[in-house]
């Protein structure tokens, strides 16, 4: 039997990939919008619906960056209500370990988990302090270096509150008048946390919720390999995907887990057509309209950390270096390039090798995995990446809210089903039971 | 609104106030950590058209022995999920602000609003447990008075970052390429003597402006932002004597008797009825905390509310679909707009 997919929808967010200026794009805050995709998800069957978590609004050259979707809902709120219009679609959500306490974290994603019949995941992340603790209490604590120090402890402390109560605490005799043997108890004492009392919630439907990790650093894929039953990444091509899904594979064996353990999900994007060829005409609009001139020159400026607003988006690369010194002109997104003097030489060479303007190269160098073709096409592709070990299956991005993922349910879901590579129905109940009984 | 009506609310907490609810109720004790009992109290309210339901919390477990029920849901989170699925009640949980990031209460309650288009409230409780300081483990007891202006510098931070981005920021225009317009977005800047807080939220501004805020009085009441309910305890049954008799088994399965503090009614649905109009003298409305559920709740909403409404001291039906209009309170200005 070849390889089974694994499929997530992502909400779309507040990057530049979501298209707010198309006339099919909606609100981004209407419970509505949330309701369409979760339930075209559910109609695909989808493993989860994933949404991401915003602490604080992205600022450029020290404004509040207006060309992009702006704000979202409250993760898990949001959650919570989709678990009332769905029944069989897992429900994951980004939570910070940096800017929550394990205490709060446990408890809300345990009530999800019960709420939803066994259907939430928790996706640990780690945020950057000194921006986003301005919101916070907490402020800037902690040190880059010890952020995972405190993710790991978090996830160690979380799941310590989920198992606390034994399997049978809760009794739930009438006649005897025992509501519960004895509620959970839990003491730890570590470096970032020391707590102890009694925790709010017996054990969830899945035993525990699902625990997804994104990253794709040393200490990412590590955390991963120790700790996730999903990773996310974001890979450009086979190759990538391949060398990715080897690596940490092969790291599970150190935790005495094994293959089929940890289930890794790249996110990618789609673009259908009816031929191949309108379907990279309209891949081609997208990009177009998701690096807008002013886009182009923000991206740009990421990179040099100077002022670049006098050039032409559609003109040549500056000729001026990045300002290696300078602070960061964008913040609140994840600075991915660590060397911003060797990512403009590279993209300097890029450009002049294929001729690119400055909106060209950005859309060049920021495009990810995309998958680009007719329904079947694409279905062959996704296929493909799963079953040469490039993938375990996919989180789809579409470019639209609400509507954006309804082709992809609609028309490549069937096809993956007549490949006999994807569900015909959901055969559980839990989100758990999706990933990983086979 | 004629001035005789009166506000309604419903605590729908577990299986009711008295300890021994659990076991006289014909919820599955299971249940209570499921959204069932609380869609079904939640539908018995709307279906008598109250104005909302309360649901407690605390970031602790319920004190007492195994004989009671300890542990439960996050009730702002149980709240959200009957938001899709209910449509004029409001939804009010308990939020406690001590242990809590304002930032964190403010989207959630936001988004609770957001998810029941404009039906949302929060009770704001600080936590003053030595449990629940153990469960953070970073910091220390705060005394009543730091916890209640701790509790009042949340509710004003939390205003603000509802405040932070007016009602029309989302602009989505084309030809100049923005999504928002950023002059309609305001840093909140707040710095309290607990905490500071820059903003904008991350969350545009709830359907109602503001969320419900409703606090604890002092005597067994609730204070809604001007208004006072005050709160009580409702153990009815066909007759006096049923209701009495309910009691005592309810007392007999606990082992002791139990009596709720503040106001305390035994007695049958008219009786309440006649009851509440007396001491409707000087207060605005009521909180209902049914003895046991759904069965208080439900003679309450059969019985009493008819009772109630033919003394012209409940409405009709719901004149507005939110719970600023359910309980006559205007939207409120942005205190940033034209800033």
């Amino acid at each position: 039997m070849p390889k089974q997919i694994k499929l997530a929808a992502h909400f779309p967010g507040v990057n530049n990939t979501t298209v707010w200026s198309d006339p099919r794009s909606g609100s981004q805050i209407d419970f509505a919008s949330f309701e369409h995709m979760a339930r075209t998800a559910e109609r695909g069957k989808f493993d989860f619906i994933f949404l991401a978590e915003g602490l604080r609004l992205r600022e450029h050259a020290g404004k509040i960056l207006d060309s992009d979707v702006v704000g979202r809902p409250n993760t898990t709120t949001v959650l919570a209500a989709l678990s009332a219009v769905t029944s069989r679609l897992g429900l994951a959500g980004t939570l910070s370990s940096t800017f929550n306490e394990p205490y709060e974290v446990a408890r809300q994603v345990s009530t999800l988990d019960h709420l939803s019949g066994g259907r939430a995941a928790w996706n640990v992340v780690t945020s950057p302090d000194a921006f986003t603790g301005q919101n916070f209490r907490r402020g800037g604590f902690l040190k880059r270096e010890d952020r995972y120090q405190r993710a790991e402890e978090f996830l160690t402390t979380v799941r310590e509150l989920w198992d606390s109560w034994a399997p049978d605490a809760f009794v739930g005799d009438k006649k005897q008048g025992v509501f519960v043997r004895e509620v959970g108890r839990f003491v730890h004492s570590g470096p970032q946390f020391d707590i102890e009392g009694e925790f709010t919630l017996p054990r969830t439907p899945q035993g525990q919720p699902i625990v997804i990790q994104a990253g794709d650093s040393d200490e990412g894929r590590e955390f991963a390999a120790k700790s996730a039953d999903v990773i996310f990444s974001r890979h450009g091509t086979l190759e990538d995907g391949q060398a990715f899904f080897t690596d940490v594979k092969r790291r599970l064996a150190a935790y005495g887990r094994s293959y089929e353990d940890l289930l890794i999900m790249p996110a990618a994007t789609f673009v259908l057509g009816d031929t191949e060829e309108e379907a990279h005409e309209y891949a081609r609009e997208i990009r177009y309209q998701q690096v807008r001139p002013a886009t182009a020159i923000q991206f740009l400026e990421q990179v040099w950390r100077r002022d670049l607003s006098e050039y032409d988006a559609d003109g040549p690369l500056p000729e001026v270096d990045p300002d290696p010194d300078a602070e960061p002109l964008t913040w609140g997104r994840v600075q991915h390039d660590k060397d911003n003097l060797e990512t403009a030489r590279k993209w300097r060479a890029l450009a002049e090798e294929k001729k690119l303007s400055i909106r060209e190269l950005v859309i060049e160098a920021t495009t990810r995995q995309q998958f680009i073709g007719t329904p079947q096409q694409v279905a062959h592709t996704v296929n493909d990446y799963v079953q040469s070990d490039a993938a375990d299956g996919f989180v789809l991005v579409p470019h639209l809210t609400p509507g954006g993922l309804d082709e992809f349910a609609d028309k490549v879901v069937p096809h993956l089903q007549e490949l006999g590579v994807f569900r015909a129905d959901y055969t559980g109940n839990t989100l758990r039971e999706h990933l990983f009984s086979q | 609104m004629a001035s005789s009506e009166l506000h309604f609310g419903v605590a729908i907490d577990g299986a009711g106030y008295h300890p021994a609810a659990w076991r006289a109720s014909g919820v599955e004790p299971a249940a209570l950590f499921t959204v069932g009992p609380y869609l079904a109290a939640a539908g018995l309210a709307e279906s008598a058209k109250l104005d909302f339901v309360t649901l407690d919390d605390s970031l602790g477990v319920q004190p007492g022995e195994s004989s009671v029920v300890r542990g439960r849901l996050d009730a702002l989170l149980t709240l959200a999920a009957l938001g899709p699925v209910t449509h004029s009640i409001g939804l009010v949980p308990t939020v406690t602000t001590t242990h809590i990031e304002p930032f964190h209460v403010s989207t959630a309650v936001a988004t609770l609003d957001h998810v029941s288009r404009g039906r949302a409230g929060v009770l704001a409780v600080p936590s003053r447990t030595e449990a629940e300081v153990r469960h953070f483990g970073r910091r220390t007891l705060p005394s009543a008075s730091e916890a209640r202006v701790e509790n009042t510098e949340v509710i004003d931070v939390v205003t603000r970052l509802w405040d932070s981005w007016e009602d029309d920021a989302i602009v989505r225009d084309e030809p100049t390429g923005r999504f928002i317009d950023r002059d309609k977005l305001h840093y909140v800047d707040f710095e309290g003597t607990f905490f500071s807080v820059k903003g904008p939220s991350i969350t545009p501004r709830p359907p109602q402006g503001h969320p419900v805020v409703a606090t604890y009085g002092e005597d067994h009441d609730l204070l809604i932002e001007g208004k006072t309910l005050a709160i009580v305890s409702v153990l009815l049954g066909e007759t006096e004597q049923h209701a009495l008799d309910r009691r005592r088994q309810l007392d007999s399965l606990y082992g002791n008797e139990f009596r709720p503090p503040g106001r305390d009614f035994v007695g049958t649905p008219a009786a309440l009825a006649a009851a509440l109009r007396v001491w409707s003298t000087g207060v605005d409305g009521f909180l209902i905390r049914p003895a046991v559920l759904p069965d208080d709740l439900e003679l309450f909403a059969n019985e009493t509310v008819p009772e109630l409404r033919r003394a012209g001291l409940i409405r009709e039906d719901y004149t507005g679909t939110t719970l600023r209009e359910h309980l006559g309170l205007a939207k409120p200005a942005n205190q940033y707009q034209g800033v």
